[in-house]
Formats: C-alpha cells, sequence, structure tokens
C-alpha cells in the first residue's frame, strides 16, 4: 500500500432516540492508499453508508478521526470543510433520486464548481462538458434533463458530477446495484478505468461480494457496524478467514451449474443494533460460535501481513471451508 | 425433472399489451411456456423485458384500465384435476383460483402484508374463504404453516403484526399464506430480490424443499442468473417481450445459443474469477446499448442492435425459437455459431 491518504481511526456513530442508544458504527478503524480502491461490503445495517457519509461529514460521526492527506477533517468548521470539499467527492446509488429532475445536466454538472468559485459560466460548462466525455456520454446531453436518459446513463451522469471537481478521493456508494447486469458491466468497467486514467483513491460500498472483487484492491467486511476482516481481495476471496465472511461467499448464488453447491445457511437474522449480542456480535449466528465469543469483543488483529480478523478462533485457519 | 410429470400450467400465444397515450404497447409477446408437477421453471430477463407482465398475466392481476391479455392461452389444471384457461374466466373465478389453486410471493414482503391484521389473521384468511374453515382450526392451520416455514415460536407469532418481524421472517409468512391452501401452482416473483444475500440463501433453501415435499409446479420470476441456477430446473431468458431462450439450466448455462443469454453470463462478475481477471487486465464483457423502448421495437430481432453476431438477415423479421436440442431452443438464425 502507498502512503495512505485516509486514516479512519476508531470511528463510531451513535444514535440516541427516547433514552435508548442505538449503535451503528463501533471502532471503525482502516487505511486507504493513495490510488488504492478499498470496498467496505456487508449485509444492511452492517454500516456501510454510515461510514461513506460520515468520512466525508454528510453526517456527523459520534466519535473517531477522519485524517486526510494531513488535514483532521472532523475538526474542520463547516467553511473549512466546504474548501476542502472538492478533493473528495460522493457517488449515489439510486440514479433516479440523485439527480434533480428541474435541472439541465450541464446545471448539475456545473454546481459544485459554482459553489466553489471555479471558473467563469463558459469554462464551468465547458469542464461539464469534458467529465461527460469521460464518462463516454455525448457533450451536448448538457442541455437536457435527467429524465431523457436510461438508468445506466444517468450513472454515468453522477459519475461525471463527482469528477467536475477533479476530485482525489472518491466515496461510490452501491454506484451499480440499481442497474440491469448488462448495464451493470458497462459502469465497472468505466469506474475501473477512470479509477487508474486518473489514479483515483476509491472507496468503493456494496453488498455484491462479485463486484466488488473485480474492482477492489482490498476489502473489508463490516457486520452489525463492526469489521470482521479485513484483507487483499486476491486473499480474502481464496482464503477468507472470519467465518462471516465464509458464511457471506458461501451465500451467492453462482450462475455455473458445475459449481460446489455446499453451501453454508447461516441461521437466523442480523440483530437489531438496539440489542446487540454481547460479545463478538456474529455470535448468534456463527456456526463456529463457542461459550466464550459471548464474553469478550473480539478486538481486530494482524494475522499475517495486510490481514486482520476480529474473531477469537484462531484454531478454525485452513480447518473449514 | 420428472419428464413425465403432468403439465400444471401451459401457456400459449400470450400476449399482453398496455394502453398508452400514443397508443398501445406489446408488452409481452406470444409466449409459450409450460410447467409440470414438481418443476421449477425460472422466467429471467433484465427491467421490462416482460417477465413480471407475464407472471401478471397468469395470476390476471393486470388492472383492466392500463393492461389486458389480447391474445393466447393460460391452461391451469386445478387441484380436482380440471383444466381451465384462466384467460376466459371471470373476475369472480379468477378469485376462487387465486390464493387456492394458486399460490403467490412477491418481491416486498412489507407491501404484501396488511400491517393492521396480525399474521395468523393473514395466513388464516385464505383457509376460511376458499376451505370455509372456521376461526380456531384455520389458526391452528396457520401455526402449523408457520412451523412448516421455520419460523420458530410459531404460536406466538401468529399474534404478531408484520412490522415486529423481520424482512426474511415476513417472506416466510408470505409464503405461508401463499401455501396455505396447497396450491397447485406457485409464482415467485423476484421472492428474494429485496433480502440480503445469506436471508436469500435461506428463502431459497426453503422453497426448494416446500417444492420437493408438495411436489408443485414453481413459477421463479428473477433478474439473478445465480438464483436461476440454483433453484430451477429449466430456465426461459426473456428479452423485450419474447422467450429468446429455453431449456433445462445445465445445458442452457453451459452452452448458451442466444446471444442475449451469452452476453448475460458474461456479463456477471464471477466470485473468484475476478482476481484473475484484474490481473490479466481483462475487462467485464458488457452488452453495449440498451434495451430497445416498447414504443420502438427493431422490425426484426429485437436483439440485434447490440448483437455482435447481427447481419443484415437479423433485420428481416422477427426470428423463430429454434430447436438446438429436444428440450433446448434458441430464438436466433446464428445460433449455430453462437
Amino acid at each position: 500500500m502507498n502512503a495512505p491518504l485516509l486514516e479512519v481511526r476508531d470511528l463510531a456513530k451513535q444514535y440516541t432516540s427516547r433514552g435508548s442508544t442505538l449503535t451503528i458504527l463501533q471502532n471503525i478503524s482502516f487505511d486507504i492508499g493513495k490510488g488504492e480502491v478499498v470496498g467496505l461490503v456487508g449485509e444492511s445495517g452492517s454500516g456501510k453508508t454510515t461510514i461513506g457519509r460520515s468520512i466525508l461529514r454528510l453526517i456527523e460521526p459520534s466519535a473517531g478521526s477522519v485524517h486526510f492527506d494531513g488535514t483532521e477533517l472532523t475538526e474542520l468548521s463547516a467553511s473549512q470543510m466546504r474548501r476542502a470539499r472538492p478533493r473528495m467527492q460522493y457517488i449515489f446509488q439510486d440514479p433516479f433520486a440523485s439527480l434533480s429532475p428541474r435541472m439541465t445536466i450541464g446545471e448539475i454538472l456545473t454546481e459544485g464548481l459554482k459553489i466553489q468559485g471555479i471558473g467563469n459560466s463558459k469554462e464551468r460548462l465547458d469542464r461539464a462538458r469534458k467529465a461527460l466525455e469521460q464518462v463516454d456520454l455525448p457533450a451536448d446531453a448538457v442541455n437536457r434533463y435527467a429524465h431523457e436518459f436510461s438508468g445506466g446513463q444517468r450513472q454515468r451522469i453522477g459519475i461525471a458530477r463527482a469528477l467536475t471537481l477533479q476530485p482525489e478521493f472518491i466515496v461510490a456508494d452501491e454506484p451499480v446495484s440499481a442497474l440491469d447486469v448488462s448495464i451493470q458491466a458497462q459502469v465497472i468497467n468505466l469506474l475501473r478505468d477512470l479509477q487508474q486514467r486518473l489514479g483515483l483513491t476509491m472507496l468503493f460500498i456494496s453488498h455484491d461480494l462479485a463486484v466488488v472483487e473485480y474492482i477492489c484492491d482490498r476489502v473489508i467486511v463490516l457486520y452489525l457496524g463492526r469489521v470482521m476482516e479485513i484483507a487483499p481481495s486476491a486473499e480474502l476471496y481464496a482464503d477468507p478467514q472470519h467465518p462471516y465472511t465464509r458464511a457471506l461467499l458461501s451465500a451467492i448464488p453462482s450462475p455455473d451449474p458445475d459449481a460446489h453447491r455446499n453451501r453454508q445457511i447461516l441461521r437466523g437474522d442480523i440483530p437489531s443494533p438496539a440489542n446487540p449480542p454481547s460479545g463478538c456480535v456474529f455470535r448468534t449466528r456463527c456456526p463456529k460460535a463457542i461459550s466464550r465469543c459471548a464474553e469478550v469483543v473480539p478486538a481486530l488483529r494482524e494475522t499475517a501481513p495486510g490481514r486482520f480478523k476480529a474473531c477469537i478462533r484462531d484454531d478454525l485457519n485452513g480447518s473449514v471451508s | 425433472m420428472k419428464q413425465a410429470a403432468e403439465t400444471i400450467l401451459d401457456v400459449k400465444g400470450l400476449r399482453t399489451v398496455f394502453r398508452v397515450r400514443a397508443g398501445e404497447v406489446t408488452a409481452v409477446n406470444g409466449i409459450d411456456l409450460s410447467v409440470a408437477a414438481g418443476e421449477t421453471l425460472a422466467l429471467v430477463g433484465e427491467s421490462g423485458s416482460g417477465k413480471s407482465v407475464t407472471s401478471l398475466s397468469v395470476m390476471r392481476l393486470l388492472t383492466r384500465k392500463i393492461g389486458a391479455i389480447a391474445a393466447g392461452s393460460v391452461h391451469l389444471k386445478r387441484k380436482d384435476g380440471g383444466v381451465r384457461d384462466l384467460v376466459s374466466l371471470s373476475e369472480q373465478e379468477m378469485r376462487s383460483i387465486r390464493g387456492d389453486d394458486i399460490g403467490m410471493v412477491f418481491q416486498e414482503p412489507m407491501s404484501s402484508l396488511n400491517p393492521v391484521y396480525t399474521i395468523g389473521d393473514q395466513i388464516s384468511e385464505p383457509i376460511r374463504i376458499h376451505r370455509g374453515a372456521d376461526r380456531k382450526s384455520a389458526m391452528d392451520a396457520a401455526i402449523s404453516l408457520l412451523d412448516q416455514v421455520g419460523i420458530p415460536d410459531a404460536a406466538r407469532r401468529v399474534k404478531q403484526y408484520p412490522h415486529e418481524l423481520s424482512g426474511g421472517m415476513r417472506q416466510r409468512a408470505t409464503i405461508a399464506m401463499a401455501l396455505a391452501c396447497d396450491p397447485t401452482l406457485l409464482i415467485a416473483d423476484e421472492p428474494t430480490t429485496a433480502l440480503d444475500v445469506t436471508i436469500q440463501a435461506q428463502i431459497l433453501d426453503l422453497l426448494q424443499k416446500l417444492q420437493r415435499e408438495r411436489g408443485m409446479a414453481m413459477l421463479f420470476v428473477t433478474h439473478n442468473l445465480g438464483v436461476v441456477a440454483e433453484i430451477a430446473h429449466r430456465v426461459a431468458v426473456m428479452y423485450a417481450g419474447r422467450i429468446v431462450e429455453t431449456g433445462p439450466v445445465t445445458e442452457v448455462f453451459r452452452n448458451p445459443k442466444h446471444p442475449y443469454t451469452l452476453g448475460l453470463l458474461a456479463s456477471m462478475p464471477k466470485l473468484g474469477d475476478a482476481t484473475r481477471m484484474k490481473h490479466a487486465g481483462e475487462k467485464l464483457a458488457a452488452i453495449p446499448g440498451v434495451v430497445p423502448s416498447l414504443m420502438n421495437m427493431p422490425a426484426g430481432c429485437a436483439f440485434e442492435p447490440r448483437c455482435k453476431f447481427a447481419t443484415e438477415g437479423c433485420r428481416k423479421a422477427v426470428p423463430p425459437l429454434f430447436e438446438v436440442s429436444p428440450h433446448h431452443r434458441s430464438r436466433c438464425i446464428h445460433w449455430q455459431e453462437v
């Protein structure tokens, strides 16, 4: 990994309502190197989006630090944060909800530049046209409205909007989840091309492990707001170490009719964050849980260079599939 | 798959149209399909392919104002052994079939359950309506059904409301509701799409088990090819309102003979393969372009504008379904080259 561009330490998010506390995120720590693509995977309620938004302070974290290229983002005032924003951008999941139906594509793409006071209106429009070309859309799209485009094209517009400010860091939050599979592949290829061509650093949020493997260098696996495992993608898929990662991988239906189907089906549901299990939050569904799992919260430990897991059962490695 | 099993659902030449301002558009354009007892047929396709309109047409759940079956027949073998063409039935007759001979499971368990009735009330309702059971015995049946769909502590759960259940539990409850009257046909329209992958695995496993035990025919609508391989015996791939390829799942997925099926399979990132592709600098084989609008269909093969095998001949007429092997068919004049 290159020198980290982003260092997240002990990030936490809690909501309090009517005297009870919901812990959405706890002790989230990771780095992202310059030019690296890190995947954030997990099921509903695992805290993926909360992490992405907390980093860019689209929501305020309850605790923890977010260090971006030497600056502590959590301590910046609103106006300082606004000045820092061009360097970090967000791509949203829903290409229908994230584009205003009342603005032309040109207005949507130049709004950020305008807020940042970059260029005059002609220069801004030129940048918008260039961003559209980068995502393989015709430059004359600036005069049209979002409803004139298909889902895949709208998602390209969302990507172009993130690019107009020429950011170094992008949080892509489920950018292909709303798309049909044939269109999804187009957008995945585009994102990977752009990332390589522009040397972007990216946090890629997804519930789809196959998509994450294709686009990410490293992967962070979340469950109920805690990190379960961190590993380089090739290693994570070849040799998952945490029982949750194993279960998650085995639950993905494969279109290959010759694939082995000795699937491990997790029992039960994801617990509620209002009432999380003691000790390891995964233990209530874990096929390998022992009584001590209820007593201690497993720390995220480095088990091999670059590989981290939060599980007390070291005796499992390599012995189960 | 039992080849000799009796046919439960037999759809012939189904055409469903929607009324729009500019006239009429054809969402489903001449579909033939059949499902036998104990068999699962997956109807797979992307947004706008017509897969859900097909299943809604079979159930006769299209609102008359916007859509209607324009042609074709939908024969269903009922529990009493009688075969009826659902297209010709009155709404009242359909109501006696839905929930009794046909069980239905939809994508969003929260919107297919009524928030102001208990789970038990909703599962026992079809038993009371179709079987004339009294409240008490219908509720006992509901408890036993919840138990069969793997909901623990069923006697307590029947008294709960949908909001007290998790997404996976709600989907189990809607499955219990669909199975309440022992249907001969279960129609499941994207039943796992709204669920997390570990819960999806549970529900697929459950549906498979229930189908085996009960010998139902199942029509399973999905956009997910992985789910198809997991659950179905046969598959029908839809594109722009037509079936473009159909056959046994293993044969179609191992040896696709329509360029669209081939393209769909190639554009899916496959677990374990991505690392290799990344190192080799390979890209996902995306299908270029977009699905044509129903308002503006190409004259010939609807996939032709996106197809790498396309030739002049593809633009002339809609290709028929060619026989690849006795059970495998492809709607492509170039199927031998695919």
